[in-house]
């Protein structure tokens, strides 16, 4: 009995929906431990903690969030194209609530003062982020109705905001980029208590989607639903409707990556917040071992993907590869993770991790 | 060897083992020339792990096949059909999107260029490649030839029509005619082509079976209907939980001895049967529990009565597409009906949807397992607790240690063989699926349960229990429509008949009438 315990544990290792994403990270990570100096240095400056690691976590708070709502549409067997032209319309809902004044083309004098003043915002921040979230759910919600009820293709669907995203974006800020120079409002992206403070939301909201997902029912509808519909229907699931709730709350999430994103830069760039990080998020979640064709999910993987996006991002950048040619080296790692994930390498990398004997 | 000079196949010592599951033991199987071989077995008992095997979809641990007197590995299923061999799925694996034609012939299409018709076989690779460019598939003669094809099946049809807009039966023949025509195969497997068969189309089948025969190519046949072994079989391999028990001569072997060594001991289910429904004929309550009034709907079915009473079992009899499905479908709401009343509880039902129903109390136990019943990917607890979870709602979500008793009990009360209940259902044969999701409609606690062939597929042994839990059910008071193709189920089972003929509910008959009658009135010969 002693001597099965051990492969025992080793199987279940193996054999959990973690190890591929975990490996994959820690592959990155060793990379950089020969090739990046000082990649694992950490510093602390005004009780804040700072390094590379820090940054790879700080940069990719935008995919972990989005890849959290991805991994509940991936899973009912959909997609979400949209999630970045939602980041967009949530920076310009947010920068718009709080500085309207910007679209009167010529501001009066007075005015013109507090517009720059880091203390001044026309609606509170409890109000901004309400509304502003408020609004990127209705967005998941019209991509929900599109797919669920409308029978449409989730590609296809959801390729209308997408496209149609940035456009609303535009007008809603009347094609100016806002600048944001409220203060409490960039500390959503750039304040730091300890570490930075996008990870508090990051831990939150996975916290949030964790309980929701695995200590109530929805996460088994949402696997069902996504396995099969017509079972799911035949046996009392309302699919319409978990489907509908999982492009709501990815949309949500998209609201919430919006805001970090805007407050990071300080702006609403309607043009360039979230361009093709829904890619990022749909990659994340392909990277956590959820299927495109639904099913089974991880939202832990999936964050972990994310970051193994990032972290390759970050690694890429600190060996001196120019910025412009990052999109041609994360395509030569696309088809490094879909080797690592063949059956093939699955396998062969099950066989060495366990110990002798212990595949039998 | 006495029988090499006509034995085409030889399977010896074959072995496999999936993780937990010993699924063949050195099992062994011949099959002669001209020879229609019946394999049979409970669930479980290795048929299809052995078919899987041969047809290199699996590869055995140990053991040796030998085709046509040549040691064989067979590698994919690919390899397979070049060796001859060409296989009809239980569930067959055909394009429901593409036309009747391009399934029989999809990747050996007729190809033309212009007016001249080209063979592409037989050619060099580097012709082949050439004229690749210039061919394109020659759509009239594609037609006809598959047309051909049906009609030898005795199937007239538009072949142009997608495969999915004809029934279950047709599309079996096409995948018949389809596995007839891939290559000029020596050894024909046949898994369960007749369970979704009619008696009309089960004796044309049997008629091309016989016509081949005489051809000379050796058939494998799979069927849990014991009197179609005995119909058209020449000799009969046995097999148990993945052991070979033996093979017989089918003259040989008497019915009884056949079952007695399918399951391991002698049946006394039968007559124990007759009891039980004697006995729960007397305790039918006179309140009807679910009352139907002119309920139909345009297209489907045509406005029927129906009162079920607590504590009754009955049975729709009917011939493929008769409305029986139908009939289920509005009884549960997974269709709205046009027209009529539904009262279920003295309640007057306004909400019709699957989940309304279940609270209600009624449930519906589908007709098409793999589409509409089981999540595959989903754990045998989780299949079990569905219905369940889905009518409590998603808040008042089952605690762990609720979910694992639920589903311990189901699969000791149905008698489940899976190595654990987290065990994903995909793994388990055919009639454990089917019992899993029996479970998972008992679990929801229902009053009435519809139940749609809910023996398909499933083997003599596990039928006489299922037959039984059903009147079990009805004598604790609940109430049950059962749907079956076989009348002899129906029979056997239901308190009263109700007869359906061209989506009408044509007669009521009680339990007692004899098969003739019943079968009379379906075929429309006496009201």
């Amino acid at each position: 009995m002693k001597t099965s315990k051990l492969p025992l544990n080793w199987r279940s290792i193996t054999e959990s929906r973690l190890f591929f994403p975990f490996l994959a990270l820690a592959i990155i990570l060793l990379f950089d431990l020969i090739v990046v100096p000082g990649f694992f240095s950490f510093s602390t400056m005004d009780g804040h903690l700072y390094g590379s690691i820090i940054d790879v976590l700080r940069n990719g708070s935008s995919i972990m969030l989005l890849a959290i709502g991805m991994t509940m549409v991936i899973a009912t067997g959909g997609v979400d194209l949209s999630v970045g032209a939602v980041m967009a319309i949530a920076a310009s809902v947010a920068a718009l609530m709080m500085n309207p004044y910007v679209l009167a083309t010529e501001l009066p004098p007075n005015l013109q003062k507090l517009v720059f003043d880091p203390h001044f915002t026309y609606s509170p921040l409890w109000l901004v982020i309400l509304v502003t979230l408020l609004i990127s759910t209705v967005c998941g919600l019209w991509n929900g109705l599109l797919v669920a009820y409308g029978r449409i293709q989730a590609m296809v669907a959801t390729l209308i905001l997408m496209i149609a995203g940035r456009g609303i974006a535009q007008l809603i800020t009347n094609g100016i980029r806002i600048q944001i120079f409220y203060d409490p409002y960039a500390f959503i992206g750039n304040g730091w208590v300890v570490l930075p403070f996008p990870l508090y939301i990051v831990t939150f909201v996975f916290l949030v989607s964790w309980v929701i997902t695995r200590r109530t029912a929805i996460g088994m509808f949402i696997e069902s639903v996504g396995i099969n519909y017509r079972s799911s229907f035949f046996s009392g699931i309302d699919e319409k409707k978990i489907k509908l709730l999982a492009y709501a709350f990815c949309g949500f999430c998209a609201g919430v990556a919006g805001l970090v994103a805007s407050s990071n830069i300080k702006t609403s760039d309607a043009n360039n917040i979230g361009l093709t990080l829904e890619l990022d998020a749909i990659l994340a979640v392909v990277i956590g071992g959820t299927l495109m064709s639904g099913g089974r999910f991880s939202l832990l993987a999936s964050v972990v993907g994310a970051l193994v996006i990032q972290a390759m991002t970050t690694s890429i950048l600190s060996v001196g590869v120019p910025a412009f040619a990052i999109q041609a080296i994360k395509g030569l790692f696309v088809i490094f993770v879909i080797v690592l994930y063949s059956d093939q390498v699955r396998g062969f990398i099950r066989r060495i991790v366990a110990p002798k004997g212990a595949t039998s | 060897m006495a029988e090499t000079d006509n034995t085409i196949l030889k399977m010896t010592g074959i072995s496999k083992s999936f993780p937990g599951v010993q699924a063949l033991e050195s099992v062994e199987l011949s099959l002669k020339q001209g020879e229609i071989h019946a394999l049979v077995g409970e669930n479980g008992a290795g048929k299809s792990t052995l078919i899987k095997v041969l047809t290199g979809v699996e590869h055995p641990d140990t053991g040796t096949i030998t085709l046509f007197g040549r040691d064989t590995r067979v590698r994919s299923p690919q390899h397979a059909v070049d060796l001859g061999i060409s296989t009809v799925y239980q569930e067959n694996n055909l394009c429901m999107n593409l036309s009747v034609s391009e399934n029989i012939l999809i990747g050996r299409e007729p190809m033309r260029f212009l007016w001249w018709k080209v063979n592409l076989e037989g050619m060099s690779p580097s012709a082949r490649r050439i004229l690749r460019m210039l061919v394109y598939i020659d759509w009239q003669t594609l037609n006809a030839l598959a047309k051909k094809l049906l009609l030898e099946l005795g199937v007239d049809i538009d072949v142009t029509q997608p495969l999915g807009s004809y029934s279950v039966a047709i599309q079996q023949m096409v995948a018949i005619a389809r596995a007839l025509e891939i290559s000029n195969a020596k050894i024909l497997i046949f898994d369960e082509p007749t369970s979704s068969l009619d008696l009309d189309e089960t004796r044309q089948l049997f008629d091309v079976m016989k016509k081949l025969k005489q051809q000379g190519v050796g058939i494998l046949f799979i069927t849990h209907f014991l009197n179609q072994v005995y119909e058209v079989s020449d000799r009969i391999t046995v097999l148990r939980n993945g052991k070979l028990v033996g093979t017989y001569d089918t003259r040989q072997l008497p019915h009884l001895d056949l079952i007695a060594k399918m399951i391991g001991r002698s049946l006394s289910g039968l007559d124990e049967m007759t009891k039980i429904k004697l006995r729960t004929m007397k305790t039918i309550k006179k309140e009807p529990c679910l009352t139907a009034r002119g309920l139909g709907r345009a297209g489907a079915i045509k406005p029927f009565d129906l009162d079920l009473h607590r504590g009754e079992v009955v049975g729709l009899a009917g011939l493929l597409g008769s409305g029986r499905s139908e009939m289920a479908s509005l009884l549960y709401g997974t269709e709205t009906p046009d027209v009529g009343t539904l009262v279920v509880e003295n309640q007057a039902v306004r909400d019709f949807s699957p989940l309304d129903s279940i609270k209600r109390g009624v449930v519906l136990c589908p007709e098409d397992r793999k589409g509409e019943g089981i999540v595959d990917d989903l754990t045998v607890r989780e299949n079990i607790i569905l219905a369940l979870q889905a009518s409590r709602g998603w808040l008042r979500y089952l605690s762990m240690a609720q979910q694992y008793e639920i589903a311990e009990r189901y699969i000791k009360l149905l008698n489940i063989s899976t190595p654990s209940a987290d065990q994903a259902v995909k793994n388990l044969s055919g009639g454990n699926q089917q019992k899993v999701i029996l479970a998972r409609w008992l679990a929801a606690n229902p009053e009435v349960m519809i139940l749609d062939e809910p023996t398909r597929g499933i083997d003599v042994g596990t039928k006489t229990e299922i037959q039984k839990l059903v009147l079990t059910l009805a004598e604790e008071g609940k109430s049950c429509v059962f749907i079956s193709s076989e009348l002899e189920e129906v029979m056997r089972t239901s308190h009263r008949i109700v007869v359906m003929r061209d989506r009408e509910k044509v007669n009521e008959l009680a339990g007692e009438t004899d098969e003739q009658k019943v079968m009379k009135v379906m075929a429309g010969s006496v009201e």
